[in-house]
């Protein structure tokens, strides 16, 4: 094998150009000096601590830089899943990236104006990092902070999925403090801004099997059909259509216990979780500021159509 | 198997399965046995973890063992436990994004697993770096071992499961069996390892410890209020 033959001969070469230095031949004398040291000498003790945590931190640093770039990729098909499942799009099996590229839409939205915003450019837009950013985030009103979460970014990445030109779900990012930790999810909104879909936590640190059942299917299918806003019972347009101005302030809770469906109201209400009680307040209190005035209202008012004849 | 592996290797790799399991007999790394063993996918890969952990960090610290100051031998050997633990994090979070995310912090938590420091101050510092490896190996696989018989309880009890396939059909989607819900908390591996503590030392009654001292009875003692 030739191309063996060569690379041995360049490795001689580079093993005698390294003897030969003058560098070297310091630090191989010292090496073998504190190597014959007692090893309980200051010296020892001090070379070894050195050259170990050299070796050490050259290890760690190069399998994290090493392995950045696939990490970067699975959290950004993790969230591509997570966006995917509230939508109820995701199928086993499927590939993720297309999926996604096929049918969702990423939009970046001002939260104050409701507006769009299109000099940013989506796929570099990061919500958690750019409430981190003093330039890009606003400080809450502590009287307006039910979420608890101090400060938020002034624009908002919302995902759109269409069918055509028809919007089939309005998909929006929300988190708050629970009892441990904060909590990120998103919730799935139909083309109204007022029925749900679906609710999805990704990010959560709530004890397992009371607060982390936010995860649980089960509880998560109970938010389908709920409604966020108050509607008033008596529609004040002629034809009995809903209008703007009978949808009123954030009205979806979770409360103790089982929701009878039979008493007025429990359209916004969903089941609490059993043992969790804190952490059901922390859900309740992150939609209900995600979906005032403070978060999506101004955009929701936007977007949605308010044209469903009340039954 | 006997051509290969030396006598010292073979007793090394096999007595912590059953008569030095580091679980069982030792009681260490109690912690991440109860976090990890609600389902066999997590626990497997923890096992695996610990066991890589456990062998390469037990031939590191053997291999310089004749260099290690005896003044800061602890910090040296937490040094490159912890080194290689932060390697493994990094690797599950490339190649196995899921199960890290569910794993969370009980990967990093490795660092202060007994069972590693325990052999790497117990064997690797006077033994050669081979030994210490297959040692490392043999309690890795100790501790694999009970991880496994654990799970396998809490994941089909609790969930009805085995590695995410049915195993019993639910009552909720109709099918006979009503999951013990208890089996998913951490407390319930208190009680299936205690139970495997129990038949071990049954079985072996030399790993029994003995009573180190009498509870005194009524009828003797000083008598109380009764």
């Amino acid at each position: 094998m030739p191309n063996n033959k060569k690379s041995c001969k360049q490795m001689e070469k580079l093993c005698t150009t390294l003897n030969n230095n003058a560098y070297y031949q310091k630090f191989d004398a010292y090496k073998n000096k504190v190597l014959a040291l007692g090893n309980d000498s200051l010296e020892k003790t001090i070379a070894i601590a050195v050259a170990l945590c050299l070796v050490c931190a050259v290890l760690v640093s190069f399998a994290a830089v090493a392995l950045k770039p696939l990490q970067i990729d699975n959290k950004a098909a993790d969230m591509k899943k997570n966006i995917l499942d509230v939508a109820g799009l995701l199928e086993e099996g499927a590939d993720i990236n297309s999926a996604f590229a096929e049918k969702i839409e990423a939009k970046i939205v001002d939260l104050e104006t409701g507006d769009y915003v299109e000099n940013i450019d989506v796929a570099e837009f990061d919500q958690r990092k750019a409430a981190k950013d003093p330039a890009q985030s606003v400080a809450i009103p502590k009287d307006k902070d039910i979420a608890h979460i101090r400060v938020k970014a002034k624009y908002a990445k919302v995902f759109l999925v269409k069918e055509g030109d028809v919007t089939k779900s309005i998909i929006l990012p929300m988190h708050g403090y629970g009892l441990w930790s904060t909590l990120y999810g998103f919730l799935s909104l139909d083309p109204d801004g007022q029925t749900v879909q679906s609710i999805n936590f990704y990010d959560q640190a709530e004890t397992p099997g009371l607060g982390g059942e936010v995860v649980n299917p089960n509880w998560r299918a109970l938010w389908k059909g709920k409604k966020v806003y108050a509607e008033t019972d008596q529609p004040s347009s002629e034809k009995g259509l809903i209008t703007e101005a009978d949808i009123g302030e954030p009205a979806l809770s979770l409360i103790k216990g089982v929701v009878d469906k039979t008493k007025p109201g429990s359209q916004y209400q969903v089941d609490g979780l059993a043992g969790a009680t804190l952490t059901s307040t922390g859900v309740t209190n992150l939609v209900r500021y995600w979906m005032s005035d403070e978060g999506f209202a101004p955009y929701l008012k936007k977007v949605r159509t308010v044209k469903q004849v009340k039954s | 198997m006997s051509a290969i592996l030396n006598d010292e290797t073979k007793k090394v790799l096999t007595a912590p399965l059953v008569n030095d399991n580091p679980i069982t007999l030792q009681v260490l790394g109690i912690c991440s046995a109860l976090a990890v063993t609600s389902q066999m996918s997590t626990s497997l890969i923890m096992a695996l973890a610990l066991t890589l952990v456990t062998a390469f960090s037990s031939a590191a610290i053997s291999a310089i063992r004749n260099h290690i100051p005896s003044s800061i031998r602890i910090i040296v050997q937490m040094t490159i436990i912890a080194s290689l633990v932060i390697v493994v994090d990094q690797l599950l979070k490339a190649f196995a994004y899921d199960v890290s995310k569910q794993l969370s912090v009980f990967v990093g938590l490795i660092i202060t697993n007994c069972i590693v420091m325990g052999r790497a101050e117990g064997y690797a510092m006077k033994n050669p770096p081979l030994e210490s490896f297959m040692d490392g190996i043999g309690n890795g696989l100790g501790y694999s071992l009970i991880l496994i018989i654990v799970a396998f309880f809490r994941e089909t009890l609790g969930s009805g499961k085995l590695l995410g396939i049915e195993v019993f059909k639910l009552t909720k989607d109709g099918g006979w069996y009503d999951p013990n819900g208890l089996m998913l908390l951490p407390p319930s591996a208190f009680f299936i390892i205690g139970l495997i503590i129990w038949s071990v030392r049954q079985w072996k009654p030399a790993q029994a410890e003995k009573v180190e001292f009498k509870i005194m009875s009524i009828a003797h003692g000083e008598g109380g209020h009764h």
